[in-house]
């Protein structure tokens, strides 16, 4: 999902994952409604946030903090997470504040994973990290999609988040103006769709 | 699009001459009523000074306090000793007043420490302490209360009159200062703080400041209120005008009359006085009823009965907003409530 | 020796204002509000405590079994009911619906109790005491109080710090939308968090029912002891806030003997002085 600032990309993952109400229409999931289920709900169900700006809680460890994600049902456990993030181990008991942005956003991932979602929300995954940090994350992706789970990943970085992507839509003021395969569009259809040109013209 | 801007529309330009003649009428009523009536009407006022105090505090700088008996308790010991020094009493009201807003002020550097939910109980605590303080001076009369002296060759019905003239005064200056607070850029601050305290400091207002000087005001107001109640009463004890359950008053009247607005204690102060006067044998059980529709109101019409009202006819009998008429629409069309700046 | 004994029943005293202070602490900690109402729901847990003691003919022990397990109901009923729908109209709603209940709770056992004074027979407990000297004792009940106020204090550190709920409500005191997106039912959490304020509640007020006399009006000053403890120690630590009842109580045993009516007073000098002083208490907190 990719779009300019304020063309709605985070509202969408945000009411997706129940913390913002629909003004209209509905939501499903696997076949089942869950406009309002509360957040929590759809939590169980598989659907899990990470949310922009991480979000970790400050007076938990970085185990607590994946820990709070845990659920019974979930194939994920703290072993696991910190398989996918070897760098984790030694630093388990530490605070999250003393973390490098890429590696806060590998403990909102993890938290995330906890849950063992069927679809996994990313929300502006590359803000504010340095490009190797953006460049580790996305090699992460990949291994993620083989657990067999839906990622629905919301980007700004258009050519990162297109180099991933089976499916992309373009979001323009709250309206999808793009769909398609990223091999299938052109540079210039994506341009277009970004900033609104063919609206204009 | 082009907006005109005004500060009222017709109903406040009318209530405003409807206000000058209520105060003229009410200014005449020691020769046209009993003296029961105006020492009636002289509690009423002392409630919608309080509450009126209480709404600034707390309607528009987001102070919730629970300890203005501190000051009311002030105020009323501020006349006794200047009376049992041989000052006239009505004459102590200003010095009561004064004296307050100076108090207030040191004591606004203690507690303004506390965050706003701690704030509340910090107020609670300084209220205790005076009362603990007064009751120690045996001159104060101690626990046992003291009679205010100097009033003692006032014909009684004259004294009363005088009684009534002082609270209607004291009662138009708060209603007035009120007014004139919010209308001015002091109120502008304090509503630009409570919508986006962040926002207001970036623009140059100081929070902290802006809520010391309504501290100070409503502090100054309480005095007034407690120097009517030693007046008005002949005499004072520590339990009583320090006690929370003025609190409670004022803080029921602003909730259930609408927090925020002026009218909307003027409003609350009727309706309590006059269920006061219906329930009055009833004891404990007024409070129980008037607290429960308190904290219903409070939760689920939070802007209280004045709000209702005003919401339905769009009036607006003390103007502290403004007007938007965008041109080519009815003044009250939906765009202008939309456009109208409100809580 | 009677200044000794002032500073240990003060310290002892101090135990029952930290057992007061702890569920009005972990509130405001976990959810930010101020419940006004705290000791008035306290003072009714010891007329509870009074019905179960003088009905079912148990002593003062076995009646917090009956009385803190309801109270945590309450507590979590209080919560979903009441202060969940304040918070959610604004945080100074809360402040405002806690008072209204706290007169109305006032009122309400006035009504229903009358203005008449109880305190709880405490049975043997409140006679014992340990002789150190002859004017040095130690009364049992004061001491089990303490006590109590300690285990409660430990019990609370070791579930915040280890339970998985206890690591829910932490989580969702630092930021509840991330702890809603994380798979925690924020609203069960503050109703669970407002259940174990509520039983500690009603172990302060059960123990205060033993220790002194009391009526429906008594409420107001437990809430005051209760919030400079919790001031004086620092906000947001549950050690702060047992010295902080600890500071209180030796304050106003040392304050009353100077003279009779001087301990409460006292007590608030010294808590507008740590104000002045050392605004964020004693021993603040990680978190404020």
């Amino acid at each position: 999902m990719i779009g300019a600032n304020g063309a709605g990309k985070s509202t969408l993952l945000r009411t997706l994952a129940g913390l913002h109400q629909p003004a209209a229409g509905s939501i499903h999931f696997a076949g089942r409604e869950i406009t309002h289920l509360p957040t929590h709900a759809r939590v169980a169900l598989g659907i899990a946030l990470v949310p922009e700006g991480r979000r970790l809680f400050p007076s938990l460890t970085l185990e607590e903090n994946l820990l709070v994600g845990a659920r019974r049902s979930s194939a994920w456990t703290v072993s696991r997470v910190m398989e996918l993030f070897p760098w984790m181990g030694a630093r388990r008991r530490q605070l999250t504040l003393n973390l490098s942005g890429g590696e806060q956003q590998g403990v909102a991932i993890g938290r995330a994973l906890m849950a063992g979602p069927r679809v996994l929300l990313l929300d502006e995954l590359s803000l504010g990290l340095s490009p190797a940090a953006v460049r580790r994350i996305y090699d992460l992706l990949p291994s993620l999609l083989a657990e067999g789970m839906a990622i629905l990943l919301v980007e700004q970085d258009v050519t990162q988040a297109l180099r991933v992507s089976d499916l992309a839509h373009c979001l323009l003021e709250g309206r999808i103006t793009l769909s398609g395969r990223p091999r299938d569009l052109s540079p210039e259809q994506v341009e277009a769709a970004y900033f609104g040109l063919a609206a204009r013209a | 699009m082009s907006v005109r801007v005004t500060r009222s529309r017709r109903p406040a330009t009318w209530s405003g001459l409807a206000s000058a003649l209520v105060f003229v009428a009410l200014l005449s009523l020691p020769y046209l009523v009993f003296a029961n009536v105006t020492s009636l009407l002289v509690n009423l006022f002392i409630l919608l000074v309080l509450a009126t105090m209480w709404n600034l505090l707390a309607g528009y700088a987001g102070l919730v306090s629970v300890g203005q008996q501190a000051y009311l308790g002030l105020g009323a010991y501020t006349v006794l000793v200047l009376a049992q020094n041989g000052v006239n009493p009505f004459l102590a009201i200003p010095v009561a007043i004064a004296f307050c807003a100076v108090a207030a002020l040191p004591i606004s550097l203690l507690v303004f420490r506390l965050r706003n939910e701690y704030f509340a109980i910090g107020t609670w605590v300084v209220a205790e302490a005076f009362q603990l303080i007064t009751v120690r001076f045996p001159q104060l009369g101690g626990g046992t209360g003291a009679s205010l002296p100097g009033l003692g060759g006032f014909d009684p019905a004259l004294r009363q009159a005088f009684t009534y003239w002082a609270a209607l005064a004291v009662l138009a200056a708060t209603l007035l200062a009120a007014y004139l607070l919010l209308r001015s850029r002091l109120g502008l601050d304090l509503t630009a703080i409570r919508d986006d305290e962040v926002g207001a400091r970036s623009v140059g207002v100081q929070p902290a400041r802006a809520k010391r000087i309504v501290y100070l005001i409503a502090a100054a107001g309480a005095g007034g209120a407690g120097a009517l109640i030693i007046i008005s009463q002949l005499n004072v004890q520590a339990a009583s005008v320090f006690s929370v359950q003025w609190s409670a008053y004022m803080i029921f009247v602003a909730v259930i009359g609408g927090v925020g607005t002026i009218e909307g204690p003027i409003l609350g102060t009727i309706l309590f006085f006059t269920l006061q006067q219906s329930l009055a044998e009833r004891g404990a059980w007024y409070l129980i009823i008037v607290g429960t529709v308190a904290v219903l109101v409070a939760m689920y019409a939070p802007r209280g009965l004045w709000g209702a009202i005003s919401d339905r006819f769009d009036l607006r009998l003390f103007p502290t907003g403004y007007w938007l008429h965008p041109q080519g629409s009815s003044p009250g069309g939906l765009l202008a409530r939309l456009l109208r700046r409100e809580r | 020796m009677a200044w000794l004994n002032a500073v240990v029943q003060g310290i002892l005293l101090g135990g029952l204002y930290a057992l007061f202070a702890c569920g009005l602490s972990l509130l405001f900690g976990v959810m930010r509000v101020v419940n006004l109402a705290h000791g008035d729901f306290a003072v009714l847990a010891a007329y509870l405590g009074l019905a179960v003691i003088t009905g079912l003919h148990v002593p003062l022990l076995w009646s917090t079994l009956a009385v803190a397990p309801l109270f945590a109901v309450v507590g979590y009923l209080v919560q979903r009911l009441i202060i969940q729908r304040s918070l959610e109209v604004s945080p100074l709603t809360t402040l405002l619906v806690t008072f209204g209940l706290s007169v109305v709770l006032q009122n309400a056992m006035l009504e229903g109790f009358s203005a008449n004074s109880h305190s709880l027979p405490s049975g043997w407990l409140a006679a014992g005491s340990f002789r150190l000297t002859p004017q040095l004792s130690i009364g049992h009940f004061s001491l089990i109080v303490f006590a109590a106020a300690v285990v409660v204090i430990v019990s609370l550190q070791l579930f915040l710090s280890r339970a998985r709920l206890g690591r829910q409500i932490r989580a969702t005191a630092d930021d509840a939308e991330a702890a809603s997106i994380a798979g925690t039912d924020v609203r069960h959490v503050f109703g669970i968090a407002a259940a174990i304020a509520f039983a500690t509640v009603a172990l302060a007020g059960l123990a205060f029912g033993g220790y002194s006399s009391f009526d429906p009006g008594a409420g107001t000053q437990r809430l005051i002891f209760a919030f400079e403890a919790v001031v004086i120690g620092g906000v947001g630590s549950l050690w702060g806030t047992l010295l902080g009842g600890v500071v209180l109580g030796v304050s106003q045993a040392l304050g009353a003997q100077v003279d009779s009516g001087f301990g409460v007073l006292a007590g608030h000098l010294v808590f507008l002085a740590v104000l002045a002083i050392r605004p964020r208490g004693l021993l603040p907190g990680r978190v404020t």
